[in-house]
């Protein structure tokens, strides 16, 4: 769906689905550099073993990223008002991230149409692991 | 237990420049392909000034951010292998782009545990504000302990 089609929405349009992946420890590496995050619980596999965990594993944050690219892939690089998540797993090596969201509603604010969107991400055939709203302009 | 007295601190303003080699880096790490976020010939074709950011970015700018003392790691002094993200929030109300200075400030907003104190929460909050002194964005995030 392109911009200009936006529109026409409706409450239960969903969005088209983002995957990507598989995450491996150079995409780790390349998002520690790339967003500043240097918490080696997620490059260092010694340091996240001393925290409890078997390897390391995903920011959250790049699983973020790609439900925001699903939201400027759809609407632009500028519409996103409010983008919001709580992450509820752990996404592990090897996972391949599914982004999914479907429309709740139509609002107007400030003289902006909005669509009021439920966002999830989850591990391809595996949990769900950020759950999220955002409100995007839609004119 | 973290100290409730850390509610309340606050970093001091700090700026940092929008870049376009670190905007580039954090494409290619979230396979980002819209070259309107890392071509500036894009980004005019598709009518934006200069090359707007992702809405996740505030959050990188926060990071690179050169404050004296993180608030989590050197003030509350938190252990960073206990810790894990909890959520965050982005609101955008002027679009924050390449070539922009962008003045952070960050503070704690809440710190508070579930559980017996099994689980504890920092709620860090940040305003954003670019060269014109502009609200860009407000940024909410949500640590928690595992103790």
């Amino acid at each position: 769906m392109s911009a200009h089609d936006l529109s026409m929405l409706e409450a239960g349009d969903a969005l088209p689905t983002l995957t990507a992946g598989p995450i491996t420890p150079l995409t780790l590496a390349l998002f520690a550099g790339g967003s500043g995050d240097h918490n080696p619980i997620h490059v260092d596999k010694a340091f996240a073993a001393s925290a409890g965990f078997p390897d390391v594993f995903a920011h959250g944050m790049l699983s973020m990223a790609y439900l925001g690219r699903a939201l400027t892939d759809w609407a632009g690089p500028a519409a996103v008002r409010q983008f919001g998540v709580r992450f509820a797993a752990i996404t592990p090596l090897g996972a391949s991230v599914a982004c999914t969201g479907r429309v709740e509603a139509i609002v107007e604010h400030d003289g902006e149409r909005l669509a009021k969107l439920a966002l999830q991400a989850a591990v391809v055939d595996g949990p769900v692991t950020l759950v999220g709203e955002a409100l995007v302009r839609i004119g | 237990m973290i100290d409730r007295k850390h509610i309340g601190a606050a970093t001091e303003e700090v700026s940092i420049e929008v870049e376009l080699s670190q905007l580039r880096l954090f494409c290619q790490a979230t396979g980002e392909t819209n070259p309107v976020f890392f071509d500036a010939d894009a980004a005019r074709a598709a009518g934006h000034e200069t090359i707007p950011t992702p809405p996740t970015y505030p959050q990188t700018l926060l990071n690179l951010s050169p404050f004296k003392k993180n608030l989590v790691l050197d003030v509350i002094q938190a252990d960073l292998a206990r810790m894990l993200h909890g959520e965050q929030v982005f609101e955008h109300h002027h679009p924050i782009r390449v070539g922009d200075t962008i003045r952070m400030r960050q503070s704690v907003a809440d710190i508070y545990d579930k559980k017996g104190g099994a689980l504890e929460f920092i709620v860090l909050e940040t305003l954003a504000r670019n060269q014109d002194d502009i609200v860009c964005a407000t940024l909410k995030s949500v640590a928690v302990i595992r103790n």
